[in-house]
């Protein structure tokens, strides 16, 4: 249907916001300006997000087109039910972080540098979902990048910020030529920009591997996957902390949106290695990125890593729905992608919720050093509480949604065993074994980020006399986090809403879960596995519940407080408590020192001498050392010995123009 | 009628889980004493202690938050939620769908969670070296024990508890060198998840060595009473659930009649037995390793478990 009332509604919501980001220019100084804008963009969010829903249930395919861009296709949209999906995620991610924002944002010094790009980045992000032809696409991606990093330059006069946003600006740009060049291929000699035109071209194996590679790097490169995550941990942390959500929680959505609609839709039938390259990088991706969270101290960068970690989740799902689909394994295909696409969405809301966290705790005691917090749990109860839910989600414990969105994923890899080929045979099993790895390590990494914050002692005086956060961020993180409880009690309705865009895929989808018996989740038969959150939950409910009451009639009742205990030795200072660093020792010992050359130096003054002794702990990042250093040096060496060519004389520029035009006409010559 | 029955081995089941706990380590402590020509405590003696906890008032340190609070019953019902789901005397457990091994572990990985949560709470140095250490211990025993799973669930096709049971007595199952190995590595991961010898010594307070009773160190009271319970429980478990995987004979199937059930009983007390007798020479006769030697032990038990799955995966196509 050409011209559906959706479609027009959400481009009404992408103009308003273009809107909005203009009238944040003048407006962006004013003290008024940033509820204004962040309550308008809140509304328009909303709109969009309530539109999307709707759209999702209605499940049709719209198109629009505007007669903008290149005269000859003109800006093709198309709102299907999987850019639904995807907008639906923008648009809620949107939503908690414009009200997120209406409290958290006033502290911000110089609202002027948020106020238009927050409005313009929001309406990059849904036209990319929107896009339907390359060039669109492509402009609304850069479109998206470039706010986004004058987002992340909003504090430029912090330390790390420049060369943050400097990595960001060269990755992006890197990433969005990969793009150019993957939608160059798909179009072929004929030049067909229009999404429509590349669906009917099946272009021959080669050229597809070459789109596979190239989307990878550009699609990748956004998402976060190793070893193109660099600059993902340095540029999501520097912007402010309501953008770090959507950075984290939503564009990395939008890169797998770009992934999947580049792979699964346009390039047609998937051939089996596609799985094989797509489950190595994700299950690594998986690994490494939570190592990384482990071993880092500041609590936005923590997340920004712990975001790498998911992302490889989701890319382990994408890489199994490819490999059954590739071997014509439907339920299984859709098992997998279904997966894949419900982490995605858990991973939005609980990630959104944890940076909403990290930014209250921020802008409480204007620390992110986690070995400078403690005990804010005395300090700011709801938040603490909001993150606690946020913790729990990501660590996949039932009854959150992570463990339903893991749950799905692990029960798509025990599938494969009937895969004909080896490679997947045997690279299967350790993946599966590399997530469980690194599920197990998201629950240490968490238990470290809430125990090392939240509770313990204050060890500043910072953390000492923090304050509960505003009622607007209070509200959002609530919600989220009943967003997340929900989502894990009955995730049979989620999947469910998940199913249009999986049949719109791969023309089949999950058996119907909502209406299974007492909203259990069966994805195959119900004797080879079935969940059910909810009644886990009621189950945990009642037995807490019931545990209480039969303590409360037989036993005392009575509490005494005292001072802490510890053995009779309690530890005089608060520094004693174990730090951040302290608590990852065990793992940076067992998967430290081959993964990340950790090497510990203890020096240890000799007897009589008053200095204090020092344990020094060296990382090295060997991803960045490896490929990133040595090509920096590269580059700079060449530029250097370029650099001679800015100083010649007028001749010599002459005559080397000359030389020029004569070595391309010999080329030319000999080519003829 | 067939509900009730379900509904009286389903609360049966769960009943008998709790009853069966703390005289699970009683016997235990009983036999190792035994084993050193030692007296030892009454096999009733964890009873008493539970019941002592519980009259006791709770000593609580003055900066301890609501978590530290809501812990040891978040602990205690993930824990018995997770022994009531694992078939004991009967495999038709009404509620076995609910969840299957998979969220067994994670239910039991929920437990940890607080509980590590719990040790950092009053911010004591002793807290936050058990939650380190557990954290430690976690990362390598869970992940063992999810290949163990995987191993599991593609020789019986489901990963449902009553599925694989009634899978094990089936014919079908054969000697295979994946369960042989996931045995082997099931017991490592019991081992360390139950802080047994040789991966941490639940009768010491000695400090460089403790792990999980560092952790419980600011607890008293009932809040004590109810973590050592779930301690017992999550032992009784790991016995139930190696008993229900490798040892499933006698256990009365679904809708029996009352001597099948009558058997089951008996078989189950008899496997609960053996092992207890095997678990407790077997730490009367190791001694405790090297907190940094824990994981290759359980590297060891990782990759054992890695191997059987990656045996299954590979053995199918042939």
């Amino acid at each position: 249907m050409p011209g559906g009332v959706h479609i027009l509604i959400l481009q009404c919501c992408v103009l308003s916001l273009l809107t909005t980001a203009v009238a944040a220019i003048p407006f962006g100084r004013r003290p008024v300006g940033t509820a204004l804008i962040y309550g308008a963009s809140a509304v328009i969010s909303a709109i969009g997000c309530a539109t999307a829903t709707i759209a999702l249930f209605a499940n049709q395919s719209e198109a629009l087109q505007l007669p903008l861009g290149l005269p000859w296709i003109g800006a093709n949209f198309r709102l299907d039910a999987l850019s639904s999906l995807f907008l639906v995620i923008v648009n809620l991610g949107a939503t908690g972080a414009s009200v997120y924002a209406m409290g958290h944002g006033r502290d911000e010094h110089a609202p002027q540098r948020v106020l238009p790009f927050f409005a313009a980045f929001l309406a990059g992000m849904n036209l990319v979902v929107l896009s339907d032809d390359a060039f669109t696409f492509l402009l609304s991606w850069e479109f998206m990048s470039l706010t986004s990093w004058a987002l992340v330059m909003a504090h430029h006069r912090q330390s790390d910020t420049a060369h943050a946003g400097y990595v960001y600006l060269l990755m992006a740009s890197f990433g969005t030529f990969a793009l150019l060049l993957a939608y160059g291929v798909l179009a072929g000699a004929a030049g067909n920009y229009g999404f429509e035109a590349m669906r009917m071209q099946h272009p021959a194996a080669i050229t597809s591997a070459v789109v596979l590679v190239l989307v990878l790097i550009g699609a990748g490169s956004k998402a976060g996957l190793v070893p193109l995550h660099v600059w993902l941990p340095l540029a999501h942390p520097a912007a402010p902390s309501h953008v770090s959500a959507l950075m984290s929680g939503v564009m990395t959505k939008v890169a797998i949106y770009a992934f999947i609609r580049i792979v699964f839709d346009l390039l047609g039938p998937p051939l089996w290695w596609w799985g094989i390259v797509v489950l190595a990088l994700g299950g690594i991706t998986s690994l490494m990125g939570v190592l990384y969270a482990l071993f880092e101290n500041d609590i936005k960068r923590v997340l920004a890593y712990s975001t790498i970690e998911n992302i490889g989740f989701i890319f382990v799902g994408l890489g199994l729905a490819l490999a059954f689909r590739a071997d014509h394994f439907e339920s299984a295909a859709v098992l997998a992608l279904t997966a894949a696409l419900f982490h995605a969405f858990n991973h939005s809301i609980f990630k959104s919720l944890l940076f909403f966290g990290s930014g209250a705790v921020l802008s409480a005691t204007g620390e992110r050093n986690m070995d400078k917090l403690g005990g804010l749990i005395h300090r700011m109860p709801l938040t603490a509480f909001a993150c606690l839910a946020g913790c729990i989600a990501i660590a996949a414990l039932p009854p959150s949604n992570g463990f339903a969105s893991e749950w799905l994923t692990f029960q798509a890899v025990l599938l494969s065993p009937e895969l004909p080929q080896w490679g997947l045979k045997l690279l299967v099993p350790a993946v599966g074994a590399l997530l469980a790895l690194s599920v197990a390590l998201a629950a240490a990494c968490f238990v470290r980020v809430f125990g090392i914050t939240f509770l313990g002692r204050a060890r500043t005086p910072a953390a000492a006399d923090a304050h509960e956060t505003d009622g607007y961020s209070l509200f959002v993180m609530l919600s989220l986090a009943t967003t997340c409880l929900i989502a894990g009690i009955v995730p049979g309705f989620f999947i469910d809403a998940i199913a249009p865009v999986v049949q719109g895929i791969f023309a089949h989808h999950m058996p119907h879960q909502s209406a299974v018996a007492w909203l259990s989740i069966v994805p195959i038969t119900k004797d080879r596995s079935s969940y059910n959150g909810l009644l886990i939950f009621l189950f945990l409910a009642v037995s807490a519940g019931l545990s209480a009451c039969v303590l409360r009639l037989l036993s005392s009742n009575r509490v005494r407080r005292v001072p802490i205990w510890d053995g009779g030795f309690p530890d005089p200072t608060p520094l004693m408590q174990y730090s951040a660093e302290s608590f990852a020792q065990p793992i940076r010992r067992i998967f430290g020192t081959l993964l990340f050359r950790a090497r510990e130096h203890i020096d240890m003054p000799s007897p009589g001498d008053m200095r204090p002794a020092r344990l020094d702990v060296k990382l090295v990042d060997v991803i960045w050392d490896t490929i990133y250093a040595p090509l920096a040096r590269a580059v700079s060496l060449i530029t250097k010995r370029l650099n001679i060519l800015q100083f010649l004389t007028i001749r010599r520029y002459l005559s080397l123009v000359f030389s020029a035009l004569v070595v391309l006409l010999l080329v030319v010559a000999i080519w003829r | 009628m067939a509900l009730a029955v379900d509904f009286a081995v389903q609360g049966g089941q769960m009943l008998l889980v709790i009853v069966l706990a703390p005289f699970l380590t009683g016997i235990l402590q009983k036999m190792k004493a035994r084993l050193l020509r030692r007296q030892g405590p009454s096999v009733l003696q964890h009873y008493r202690d539970l019941l002592k906890l519980m009259r006791k008032d709770v000593v609580l340190a003055e900066n301890a938050s609501w978590l530290f609070r809501a812990v040891p019953y978040v602990i205690f019902a993930a824990t018995w939620v997770a022994a009531a789901l694992i078939p004991t005397f009967a495999t038709g457990l009404l509620f076995s769908w609910t969840a299957d091994l998979i969220a067994i572990v994670a239910l039991l990985g929920t437990a940890r969670f607080f509980l590590a949560l719990a040790g950092m709470d009053v911010g004591t140095s002793f807290g936050g070296i058990g939650s380190s250490r557990e954290v430690m211990i976690a990362s390598l025993a869970e992940p063992a024990m999810i290949m163990i799973v995987f191993s599991l669930a593609l020789l019986a096709g489901s990963t449902q508890l009553s599925t694989i049971a009634q899978f094990m007595v089936s014919p079908a199952v054969g000697l295979r060198v994946s369960l042989g190995l996931a045995f082997i590595a099931l017991t490592m991961v019991g081992l360390a998840e139950n802080a047994r010898i040789p991966v941490d010594n639940p009768a010491t307070h000695l400090e460089l060595t403790m792990v999980h009773e560092a952790m419980v160190l600011e607890y008293s009271g009932r809040h004590l009473a109810l973590i050592e319970l779930a301690a017992s429980l999550k032992l009784l478990l790991y016995f139930s659930l190696i008993a229900c995987i490798f040892l499933p004979w006698g256990t009365a199937p679904p809708h029996a009649q009352w001597q099948a059930y009558g058997i089951g009983l008996a078989a189950y007390a008899a496997k609960i037995a053996l092992g207890a007798i095997v678990l407790a020479v077997f730490e009367t006769a190791t001694a405790k390793m090297r907190v940094f030697r824990v994981p290759t032990f359980l590297g060891a038990a990782l990759m054992l478990g890695l191997l059987g799955a990656l045996l299954l995966f590979v053995s199918r196509g042939l």
